[in-house]
């Protein structure tokens, strides 16, 4: 009943392709998360202090990021706008999913993060003079950070896992390099064991990174 | 001096304080006392400005400090300002906590504030704690951490919102202890307290707030032993 034979060879060929594709991979992954941290604090921001259309666009932001599968997020930025004749390259196509994705998901980590630093931190810095910018990126913001930095370093596996879906807009990412490869060879399950070894060693050594990073920005 | 002429406030229609007229000089040092919700606090947060008023001044040598054009971090330099909740800053460590403020908002070198918050510091009697964090510090410490923070910025005044209120029984003096220390040296200063053995040693006048206004104010033995006011004496009577 099981008589598959393995044929790790092809495989092996083309790890060096698979592993360029796991650079890139990685590349949109950290640069969506860098995009996503700027803008996910923003929209943060203008969510808890500013009023009237401003506000309702970013909270439709996040709604849409977080309410709607990621899948969808993707396909609207390339059959989306392709439809409206704004065609994006497949690697734009991922990086603004992904972007939108996480900005969402962070927005709602931040602003969880500033709630739970207490107005009082806010006043105390103000009481000695500093300016409400020196208060917010000295006291506040550095407290924040600690406070969103596992969900971060979360969002961080999220992104590179969900940089996958770039396979199905036609980006030739880890997972589409994978296909690529695993249906000209049809050694698919093979190709498919070996990426998801490179998936995890990838997540492992973020989550190491990130360990050791956090014994070092936070001693208190 | 601190002038203090009609000063009205109000959240929202909410009444909070009712039209204070108060005076303190240079050197001298006033406790405020009344029961909780009677303004004392708020009257500190106007004074620097952390609140905004509704009516009347606020003047902090010869600045209002509600008028538009005053640099209120300027200001703010002159007013130090210590909490209930004691506010340390929970990333930085002690000598960091201190330091701070003189690096960025006076401009010091680093080396310069460093060497201001370590002498703030052993003067509260935190000399052996530079290095650590606040979680590491007791709620006294922690306190007494606030009053150097505020002292490094070498302030005019210094402003007491309930220094002892939240702390544990056992580690009130200490930070009493600090407070008088300041008041013998000469600071100004302005203490809302519950600690009526505090504002009868250490101050010079005591005021009794009620309900948003400023009943009886003078010297503490005429508010303690000969109160003027019916709610001076019904206060008293139930705090001892």
């Amino acid at each position: 009943m099981f008589d598959y034979n393995f044929h790790w060879r092809p495989v092996m060929k083309s790890l060096p392709d698979l592993l360029d594709a796991a650079f890139l991979t990685l590349q949109v992954a950290v640069l969506a998360m860098v995009l996503g941290i700027i803008i996910g604090l923003c929209l943060a921001l203008i969510r808890m202090h500013m009023k009237g259309p401003i506000r309702w666009l970013a909270s439709c932001w996040v709604e849409l990021a977080r309410n709607t599968p990621a899948l969808f997020q993707l396909f609207f930025f390339g059959f989306g706008l392709g439809a409206f004749g704004l065609h994006l390259s497949p690697y734009m196509i991922v990086l603004a999913g992904l972007t939108f994705n996480c900005a969402g998901y962070l927005a709602e980590n931040f602003r969880g993060g500033f709630n739970a630093v207490p107005d009082t931190q806010l006043r105390a810095s103000r009481s000695l003079g500093m300016t409400a910018w020196q208060a917010y990126t000295r006291i506040v913001i550095p407290q924040v950070f600690r406070i969103v930095y596992h969900p971060i370093t979360n969002q961080m596996v999220w992104a590179v896992l969900m940089s996958s879906l770039g396979m199905l807009v036609g980006f030739r990412e880890l997972s589409g390099e994978t296909q690529f490869f695993a249906s000209r060879t049809f050694r698919i399950f093979e190709y498919f064991a070996v990426t998801a070894v490179i998936y995890y060693v990838i997540v492992k050594l973020i989550l190491i990174a990130s360990r050791l990073l956090a014994t070092r920005l936070f001693r208190y | 001096m601190i002038e203090i002429h009609d000063l009205h406030k109000y959240f929202g229609t909410l009444h909070v304080l009712k039209g204070i007229d108060l005076n303190v000089e240079k050197g001298e040092v006033l406790s405020v006392i009344g029961a909780s919700g009677s303004g004392k606090s708020t009257l500190l947060y106007c004074i620097n400005g952390l609140e905004p008023v509704q009516q009347g001044r606020v003047v902090v040598d010869g600045t209002d400090v509600h008028a538009k054009g005053t640099d209120i971090n300027k200001l703010r330099q002159r007013l130090g300002m210590v909490f209930q909740q004691w506010n340390s800053f929970p990333h930085l460590t002690a000598l960091e906590n201190v330091a701070l403020a003189p690096k960025i908002v006076k401009g010091k070198s680093k080396a310069e504030a460093r060497e201001i918050a370590a002498q703030q510091l052993r003067h509260v009697g935190l000399g052996e704690k530079l290095a650590v964090y606040p979680s590491a510090l007791s709620g006294g410490q922690q306190q007494r951490l606030a009053i150097a923070r505020a002292l490094a910025m070498e302030p005019e005044y210094m402003l007491f919102d309930e220094a002892t209120s939240a702390l544990d029984p056992e580690l009130v003096g200490e930070v009493l202890e600090t407070m008088r220390m300041l008041a013998e040296e000469g600071m100004t200063m302005i203490c809302v307290t519950h600690e009526m053995g505090f504002a009868r040693d250490v101050s010079d006048r005591v005021a009794f707030f009620h309900q948003g206004v400023m009943e009886e104010i003078g010297p503490p033995e005429q508010i303690f032993s000969n109160a003027q006011s019916e709610h001076t004496r019904k206060f008293l009577a139930n705090v001892r």
